[in-house]
């Protein structure tokens, strides 16, 4: 235990400064202004609390959600967290097509949440339904149900680009409070 | 690989299952439904049997009469009771003498009547609102329930649970799944086997190569394509990369059902370095874009294959670190020993597969039993425990990561040695094929079927989870509703593969 204790001790932070890709897909605002990395910047220092939903995902954009919280991203050094229900959260952040079997959860949970309140539609399925299209059993994407503030693409995204997105929707936040 | 069918009757069906099972000994891997109406013939019901003697996959077609219904199986294989469901949800045949006939699939906002999966059904499927789907609970002096779900409190997919309790401990758990029931299986209907690729690898974001991996093999069947070896040997040391992803990050999550966020940071890490890995090889964190009909999409060189040794050995040590973690604290051991015990009758009535089963003594493994891939020249250790519980669990995804190391690099050393493409093209499917493949949560079985064009009349895909899901609420009885979540992460069940 002493030897492993050592060892850990001497590794290296594993905690990243936040990078993009070149000629990445970043997120964008229903008017189309892309948010870029000089953005980001400007906007650290917020606080942002976040309820998951996933509406009928394939659990991958759920996995990257998760991975924001390994030592890599951290995302808890920004003032982001996530929350155990509804009514505690500023942001929905939606993954997934919306199913005919969760588009009652959806509206409920987006019901719940205080003002004021934001809708994240992360990855391609919540966007425009990415490549599962139509079916009887999908109602469509996210904003079929519930107004959309920002949009997150991705097959699922990168962890990166979803801090970017949770990043500039703290912001969005504190313009409203 | 190659599925052997015999055509019956549906008055055969309960004794020709019978024998081809023989009490359990050849595992049942799926039921499924099929409307052959268009082609002239009517509705058969299939069920689908491992014969690993002799690396077989043997299926009974039992074509069903004006009765539309068909004898359940359910209490000779307890194993074909969530299947039958489904058959009955999706075609609207009946399973008689069910014991459990609730709908499984649809909701109770689907209209009864309509059978999403019979070619003539509506494409717009009204709502119906106001009904209430009847959960098994348990009555009694100071009994009560628990709720929980669709929706969880965690970054978790969505399920509705309905525990009975008796004070703490669990006496009945009810689960109503298939929330995220997109319909995939009609949606990929009428497509070509190319056209279909991107929806199948997006069945599941966690098992994205043995799913495709399934399909492929039973496309390139259907086709009567060779795989060039090179992409045989490329393809082996995927899943085994998948593998190592998925128990590194279940060893970082398991801890999480017990607040024990030392192990968590530890596997998390060790997750992320693997999903780089992935990224790295295959250009896509989740191995997306990789397999396609008829080889890979991707060669790697010796500098891929020297960087992800890298990579191993690094994930290795934290692996061994975890390992001993969990060994040497006490107050972890109290909580994950005894707790959530699957019986090795429970896991062979289940047809069980993968981990759950394997922790339960049962040695069932898809790479043993039937060899696909590289896997016969790889002597390949099959991992078991026998006492069932969470720490079985733990204890067998330590060993076969251990194992899967090896393997990873005996396989690399082997594609040093291979010369040739790594992709071939693929012919024109026809008929029917199926494929299975092992993910980090056990075999995954896909049935296609094509037509005279060659695109897919029925494909139907059994993840691993859809086979340990049932195993579930019997492992928790008499548990303690605290130790739910530790229970539920031991078996690392995925609902978007199961709901498809």
């Amino acid at each position: 235990m002493l030897k492993l204790l050592e060892r850990l001790l001497k590794d290296k932070v594993a905690t990243e400064a936040i990078t993009f890709k070149e000629g990445e897909a970043m997120p964008y605002l229903p008017d189309g202004t892309v948010v870029t990395a000089d953005i980001i910047k400007s906007r650290l220092g917020r606080s942002l609390h976040v309820r998951h939903l996933d509406a009928g995902s394939c659990n991958a954009c759920d996995f990257e959600m998760g991975a924001l919280s390994n030592p890599y991203y951290d995302l808890h050094r920004y003032g982001i967290h996530f929350d155990a229900s509804p009514r505690h959260a500023d942001l929905l952040m939606v993954t997934g097509v919306v199913t005919r079997n969760l588009a009652e959860a959806l509206k409920r949970s987006y019901e719940a949440m205080p003002e004021p309140r934001l809708v994240m539609a992360c990855g391609d399925c919540a966007i425009n339904g990415g490549v599962y299209g139509e079916s009887y059993a999908i109602v469509g994407p996210a904003e079929k149900v519930v107004p959309v503030d920002i949009y997150v693409p991705g097959c699922p995204p990168r962890p990166n680009v979803m801090m970017a997105g949770l990043i500039a929707a703290a912001d969005m936040l504190a313009e409203r409070l | 690989m190659e599925l052997h069918i015999k055509e019956i009757s549906v008055g055969e069906l309960l004794s020709e299952a019978k024998a081809y099972s023989e009490g359990g000994r050849h595992p049942l891997t799926a039921m499924f439904g099929r409307d052959e109406r268009s082609a002239g013939g009517g509705f058969a019901v299939y069920a689908v049997f491992e014969f690993p003697e002799s690396r077989e996959l043997r299926g009974l077609k039992a074509a069903v009469g004006e009765s539309m219904s068909f004898p359940s199986l359910s209490h000779l294989i307890p194993a074909a009771s969530w299947f039958e469901r489904e058959i009955q949800d999706m075609f609207g045949l009946k399973a008689e003498n069910h014991p459990d006939p609730r709908p499984l699939v649809l909701h109770e906002n689907f209209p009864q009547g309509v059978h999403p999966l019979r070619k003539d059904a509506p494409k717009e499927i009204e709502f119906i609102e106001g009904k209430h789907t009847h959960m098994h609970t348990v009555s009694g002096e100071g009994t009560f329930q628990v709720p929980v779900g669709p929706i969880h409190a965690g970054i978790i997919e969505p399920g509705h649970f309905r525990f009975s309790q008796a004070g703490e401990s669990m006496l009945q758990l009810d689960a109503k799944l298939f929330y995220t029931h997109r319909g995939l299986e009609k949606t990929m209907e009428g497509k070509t086997a190319l056209e279909v690729l991107p929806i199948v690898e997006r069945i599941c974001g966690a098992c994205t190569a043995a799913n495709t991996w399934s399909y492929c093999q039973a496309v390139e069947t259907a086709a009567g394509t060779a795989v060039p070896r090179r992409a045989e040997i490329l393809r082996t040391l995927v899943l085994e990369i998948e593998r190592i992803t998925n128990h590194v990050g279940d060893l970082g999550n398991i801890p999480a059902g017990v607040g024990f966020s030392f192990a968590v940071s530890i596997g998390t890490r060790a997750k992320e370095m693997m999903m780089r890995l992935q990224d790295s090889l295959t250009g896509n964190r989740f191995l997306r874009g990789f397999f396609v009909p008829g080889g890979t999409a991707r060669d790697f060189t010796a500098e891929d294959c020297a960087r992800a040794a890298e990579v191993l050995r690094e994930v290795e040590k934290n692996v061994l670190d975890l390992a001993r973690i969990f060994a040497q604290q006490d107050g972890f051991q109290d909580r994950v020993r005894t707790t959530g015990i699957v019986r090795n009758k429970t896991a062979r009535d289940l047809a069980m597969v993968g981990v759950g089963a394997r922790a339960s003594g049962y040695a069932h493994d898809s790479r043993a039993d039937f060899g696909y891939g590289v896997y016969p020249e790889l002597a390949l250790k099959v991992v078991t425990e026998n006492s069932g519980d969470v720490a079985a669990r733990i204890l067998v995804r330590i060993g076969e990561l251990k194992e899967s190391f090896r393997l990873a690099f005996a396989l690399m050393e082997m594609l040093g040695r291979e010369q040739g493409g790594h992709r071939t093209e693929l012919g024109t499917p026809q008929g029917e094929a199926a494929g299975l493949s092992e993910s980090a949560r056990g075999s995954s079985f896909c049935y296609v079927a094509f037509d005279n064009e060659g695109r897919l009349d029925r494909i139907f895909v059994r993840s691993a989870s859809y086979a340990n899901w049932p195993a579930l609420p019997i492992a928790v009885q008499g548990d303690i509703i605290p130790d739910f979540p530790l229970i539920n992460k031991s078996f690392e069940l995925c609902y978007a593969c199961l709901d498809r």
